[in-house]
């Protein structure tokens, strides 16, 4: 993104996918004689604009993981629209299923598993272009050599096996091995959250170059607000399945409106007295409810330190409260800001 | 203060394939004082763990303490006997490991487990150490601890699993409380709750706490005291607000610059590269006598690939670093 368009925004470019009303529900057994679900992902909407990341933040379990598969066409999803490119990706089988595969990919948050043990890395590298029939096998071996020097590791590593790389270099591994069918879409899974610091700012660092150079959109899911401020231009806050506030990460960190988005930034604001004072208004405690047959209301209404009755009666939308900026919550008009947004 | 804790020279190595000795950790010293924390901060693969499981005694095969002294309460660790040392584990020290669901038994429940701990320590019945066992789950703020009990770890989520190896950490009232990475695997809200519930114990037990971590800006107000390991070797060490503040050696401050932090209510930053430390911790067996850190270097000059690895020494009272351009780099 260049200096221009982080003051004025990515909302020129074209918009690359485009999910409407996504629902992933997985069976849960029977309750009361009636088959009950897993409310994984229940009704998110979202557009990310070619050459942009959209961050996707949240509480383990909240869904992020699950969308982003559903997304990737790696679980099937209940209902919902995916548009990718123009069109709807939802429902494709078969060849066509194929054929839209290969221009979205993921990179996970552990390496090792992610990775075959017994095929050496250049094979690995090489599997995606051979099963989709890309090129003769004498550009293959060239566009793996070719990758591995941009992940910045060096053309000895193709005849190595994974355990003979350390962390990082196995999560370098994988990036090349996403990148090599040229996708236009990478969902990167926690791809950052296993690696210690200095690794992590290698990895981060190589994400944003390839970025600009082949102008990638990123799905981005981590846990770490430091993280997602800095790397992601968008910003999705989800909580039991649903997007509760979303806004450019500009504005996100700046004006937060959703008290679950308020308790995310108590956890992980810089420390002081205004650190303090955010937790002890909005941090909050234990854990999410169970995101099987969730009651009817806001999911966040158990927890919310603003709760009032009504809250828990009706399920509040996602609305916009300004150019890019979504909150869901009742609530919305009558809460007052954070001390540091000068609202 | 008489230190509750104290490790003196201690060096660990490992029997490579062929035999040969290669150092883990070398010439390591420290103090932990009753009721403070020390945090030992490094990247993966510097010898964090090593350290921990030296202190104890659980270091795995091929590994060795080749020389140097851990006294506990005045007593020698590393002479005491077998069964002497376990009843030591778990009641003056016990440990809370990177990956809960490897120290937890999938096969027994919560209670079983603290419950155990609590048999074996301090002599509890069945009942005693059941109840005990509720209290001190809700001391971790595990909430509903009376069904709690009665689950087993996969029921559990990773932030109250971690809990739980807490509260069974906890049951031997420990005086030493080794935490490696507790909050590496948990979300940001769950990890902020471990750590004020971490902060919370120690006011309430009086508890030293040994913090190991990577990530030197998340504990900087949790620790008392900083002792940074590069390569199995204390570079820099001192009390942890004049670390964070004014980093003297280059791992230090590059272990610093590669963080992002979050800033809250600021303007829009456009991306800036993050710092970066280039290249990686030399494996066991690849470092040699001169400054460990001289291949990643930005500083590195002419004298430090003359000379070995530089001592250990004051900068500042009480803020020790272990490199040859310490003062110009104060500057
Ligand atoms: N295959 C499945 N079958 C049943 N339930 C599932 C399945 N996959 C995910 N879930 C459930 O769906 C919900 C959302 O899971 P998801 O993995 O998307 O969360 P997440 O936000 O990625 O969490 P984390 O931060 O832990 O990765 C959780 O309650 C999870 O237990
Ligand atoms: N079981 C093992 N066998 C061989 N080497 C090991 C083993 N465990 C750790 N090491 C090595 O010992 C060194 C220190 O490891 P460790 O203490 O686990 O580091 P940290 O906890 O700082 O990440 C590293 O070089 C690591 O690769
Ligand atoms: S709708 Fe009510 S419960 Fe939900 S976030 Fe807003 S104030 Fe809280
Ligand atoms: S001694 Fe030299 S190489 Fe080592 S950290 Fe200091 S400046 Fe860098
Ligand atoms: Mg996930
Ligand atoms: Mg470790």
């Amino acid at each position: 993104m260049s200096m221009a368009e982080a003051i004025r925004g990515t909302g020129t470019r074209e918009v690359l996918l485009d999910v409407n009303d996504l629902v992933v529900h997985f069976p849960a057994g029977r309750r009361h004689g009636r088959p009950s679900f897993v409310h994984a992902v229940d009704g998110v909407s979202f557009r990310v604009r070619r050459g942009t990341t959209l961050g996707i933040v949240g509480e383990s379990g909240s869904g992020k993981s699950t969308t982003a598969q559903a997304v990737m066409r790696l679980v099937p999803a209940t209902s919902g629209q995916i548009v990718f490119g123009n069109r709807d990706i939802a429902g494709l089988t078969g060849r066509a299923l194929r054929e839209v595969r290969r221009h979205l990919q993921i990179v996970f948050q552990d390496p090792f598993s992610a990775l075959n043990p017994r095929r050496r890395a250049g094979d690995q590298i090489r599997e995606p272009l051979d099963l989709l029939g890309i090129g003769t096998r004498s550009e293959r071996d060239e566009r793996v050599r070719r990758l591995l020097a941009e992940v910045g590791l060096p053309p000895q590593a193709a005849d190595l096996y994974p355990h003979q790389f350390s962390g990082g270099q196995r999560q370098r591994l994988c990036i090349a091995r996403a990148m090599a069918p040229e996708p236009d879409l990478i969902v990167c899974d926690e791809a950052v959250s296993a690696l210690d610091v200095a690794i992590q700012a290698q990895i981060l660092n190589l994400l944003k170059r390839l970025q600009r150079e082949r102008d990638l959109t990123y799905i981005f899911i981590s846990h770490d607000l430091g993280v997602i401020q800095k790397f992601c231009d968008e910003v999705a806050v989800m909580y039991l399945g649903k997007i509760v506030e979303q806004a450019p990460a500009a504005e996100i960190f700046a004006a937060p409106r959703h008290p679950y988005t308020w308790s995310l930034i108590a956890a992980a604001a810089p420390p002081g007295p205004m650190r303090d004072e955010l937790k002890r208004r909005h941090l909050v405690k234990g854990d999410p409810p169970s995101p099987v047959d969730p009651p009817p209301g806001c999911r966040f209404a158990q927890r919310c330190p603003a709760a009032i009755d009504s809250c828990s009666q009706r399920l509040p939308v996602l609305g916009a409260i300004g150019p890019d900026h979504y909150v869901a919550c009742h609530r919305l008009a009558e809460l007052p800001c954070l001390p540091f947004d000068g609202c | 203060m008489s230190a509750l804790l104290e490790v003196d020279n201690l060096n660990v190595s490992m029997r490579n394939g062929s035999g040969r000795l290669v150092p883990v950790i070398e010439n390591l010293s420290f103090a932990v004082a009753p009721a403070q924390t020390l945090a030992l901060v490094g990247e993966s693969g510097c010898g964090k763990s090593m350290t921990a499981l030296a202190l104890m005694r659980l270091l795995p095969e091929d590994f060795v303490i080749t020389s140097g002294r851990i006294v506990l309460e005045g007593r020698d660790v590393l002479t005491l006997p077998a069964k002497q040392m376990r009843s030591l584990r778990g009641s003056a020290m016990s440990m809370i490991f990177q990956e809960p669901m490897t120290a937890l038994n999938p096969l027994f429940t919560v209670g079983d487990q603290i419950g155990e701990v609590l048999r074996w320590h301090q002599g509890l019945d069945r009942a005693a150490a059941r109840s005990r066992a509720i209290a001190l789950l809700r001391a971790v703020q595990i909430p509903a601890a009376e069904q709690r009990i009665d689950a087993y770890p996969h029921q559990l989520s990773g932030g109250m699993r971690q809990r739980v190896m807490i509260a069974m950490a906890l049951a031997g009232r420990p005086k030493l409380l080794i935490a490696d990475e507790p909050t590496t695997a948990l979300d940001v809200t769950v990890q902020a709750q471990i750590f004020d519930l971490l902060a919370e114990l120690q006011r309430s037990t009086g508890t030293a706490i040994l913090l190991i971590t990577h990530d030197l800006g998340a504990v900087a107000e949790l620790a008392d005291e900083m002792l940074v390991l590069y390569a199995g070797r204390c570079i820099e060490a001192g009390a942890s607000e004049a670390i964070v503040t004014a980093p003297r050696h280059p791992y230090t401050r590059g272990l610093l610059n590669c963080v992002p932090h979050l800033a809250v209510g600021g303007p829009p930053q456009p991306w800036v590269d993050l710092g970066e430390i280039p290249g990686m911790v030399p494996p066991l067996g690849a470092r040699g006598a001169d400054c460990a850190f001289l291949a990643r270097c930005a500083q590195a000059c002419d004298v430090c690939r003359a000379k070995p690895q530089p001592t250990l020494e004051p900068i500042a009272p009480g803020h020790a670093v272990s490199c040859w351009r310490k003062t110009e780099l104060a500057a």
